[in-house]
């Protein structure tokens, strides 16, 4: 096994097994929050001994280990080519070892190869950059949150939301209503405002590589961003829907250029489980820096 | 229907003992937000197991759901040397993709218990109350604490028709924690949730 093959099988591990550290923040934060003896408060008691037992036994977080998304940045001239047939050889060896469950599926026929790579499995977004590093991070999305995901043609009738700023409030506040405990909530955030239906989404989830803690440079999205935690938190949602005062751990939200016909609003819910990790690669594949 | 040994972990004082085979009068008997501790034989069953039984599929040799439950949960397994199984991650899985069968399941199979998560809808209300059944909530993504909760894989069904998460997985549970969000007498806490999250949100916008 090459020296990239080796390290990617290990990111693929940590990213499964460990939760990031700020989201464990998060998380510690919000177990506190709830009322001791509340089923949110037992249900995120669990949460936290989950978290605690899945790095112990480097074990899937959860057994829904969802689609596998990289996001990589390569220096001007380097073999993307070879990087994607090595991660592939890796996320199967990741599967044989239990680090990922058996989980991409032939739409047509139903059928499990039990390997996890396929048409678009796993998925790679590749960026050149003028540094000479090497940077892979990988999310792996589960589906019971990438369920609860959607998107919004603005302006919305039902919703009374507009063209503006305070039309995006609107529709996304309606997403995690809509969403209640069902995507394994307390949840974040990734969002979207413009694109076009794909990039929207697309756009949406690489609010998922920013740090939890993190603040929003353009002042307007950062209120937003601090609006939407604080009034989705004060709905009652709570954990897993049960109730309670943590609906949502982050919100995460960019603007991108749009035509003028469309105004789309791109919502991605990310569950607790939050598996996003990052590796530093050195010139020979090993890893060199983890980056979360 | 005893209050839970206090034992390891989340099995706590308050929980309600639940061990199969269940019967209707002990199902009927619990409430939205009581929390319970399960034992026993459980199915798990997911999206093409509950769409091939709503088209008339027959259950295989071996397997009741008569007085038990049926777990919404694709584990990740893994096979040993001695051919036996081991089950590595075992969370539930979002139960609302199952509503247009579910009820049908609860009647026609005589199901006391379905685990999931995220909840369920009006026809799988109904069909708790007219049937005696409850739909009992576990902490979705929680998988290492509820893997450490299966004691045994006592066998597995369809697994190459279905692949290895869609499969019927035979488990034998201890102290399973769950949380009642649907009971038999009609009330739902994901029902409740949501009106209440609704009315508030209605007063942010």
């Amino acid at each position: 096994m090459s020296n990239l093959q080796v390290s990617l099988v290990e990111l693929i591990r940590r990213t499964s097994a460990e939760i990031p550290e700020d989201v464990h923040k998060a998380i510690l934060h919000s177990l506190e929050q709830e009322k001791k003896g509340s089923l949110a408060s037992n249900a995120m008691a669990i949460i936290d001994q989950n978290i605690a037992l899945a790095r112990r036994k480097s074990q899937p977080l959860c057994q829904d280990t969802g689609s596998i998304l990289f996001y990589v940045h390569t220096p001007v001239g380097y073999d993307q080519i070879q990087f994607a047939d090595t991660a592939r050889e890796a996320v199967k060896e990741a599967t044989k070892k239990g680090f990922l469950r058996q989980n991409s599926v032939d739409s047509l026929t139903g059928r499990n190869d039990g390997t996890n790579v396929g048409i678009g499995a796993p998925a790679f977004h590749f960026h050149q950059h003028r540094g000479s590093e090497l940077e892979a991070r990988l999310v792996l999305k589960g589906g019971g949150c990438e369920n609860v995901g959607a998107q919004y043609s603005l302006p919305n009738e039902d919703l009374h939301a507009n063209r503006d700023l305070d039309g995006c409030r609107k529709v996304i506040l309606d997403a995690v209503l809509q969403a209640q405990g069902k995507g394994c909530g307390p949840g974040i955030l990734g969002v979207c405002i413009g694109g076009d239906r794909a990039t929207g989404y697309e756009l949406s989830k690489t609010q998922f590589l920013r740090r939890l803690e993190d603040r929003n440079p353009v002042p307007e999205l950062d209120a937003l961003e601090q609006d939407i935690l604080m009034t989705s938190n004060e709905l009652g949602i709570g954990p897993m829907g049960f109730g309670g005062k943590t609906t949502l751990l982050g919100v995460k939200i960019m603007a991108a250029n749009r035509v003028p016909a469309s105004f789309f609003v791109s919502i991605s819910y990310m569950c607790w489980a939050y598996r996003r990790q990052g590796v530093r690669l050195n010139a020979t594949g090993e890893i060199s820096d983890w980056l979360y | 229907m005893q209050p839970g040994k206090s034992v390891t972990g989340f099995t706590k004082i308050s929980m309600i003992e639940l061990t199969f085979p269940f019967n209707e009068n002990q199902i009927r008997a619990l409430k939205v937000g009581d929390e319970v501790s399960i034992n026993g034989v459980v199915f798990t069953g997911r999206d093409a197991v509950h769409k091939y039984l709503h088209e008339g599929g027959q259950l295989p040799t071996g397997v009741s759901l008569r007085d038990g439950i049926i777990y919404h949960c694709g584990p990740v397994m893994l096979k040993q040397a001695d051919n036996t199984w081991k089950c590595t991650a075992a969370g539930p899985t979002t139960s609302i993709r199952e509503e247009p069968y579910q009820w049908q399941i609860i009647r026609d199979f005589g199901l006391r218990g379905v685990i999931g998560k995220g909840g369920m809808g009006e026809r799988t209300q109904v069909a708790c109350r007219e049937y005696g059944c409850v739909y009992l909530h576990a902490v979705g993504g929680a998988a290492q604490v509820l893997a450490e909760r299966v004691r045994q894989v006592r066998n597995v069904h369809f697994l190459e028709k279905f692949g290895a998460p869609e499969a019927i997985w035979e488990l034998e549970i201890v102290q399973f924690p769950a949380v009642v969000t649907i009971d038999a007498h009609g009330k739902s806490l994901h029902e409740e949730i949501l009106a209440r999250s609704r009315a508030a949100l209605a007063e942010r916008v």
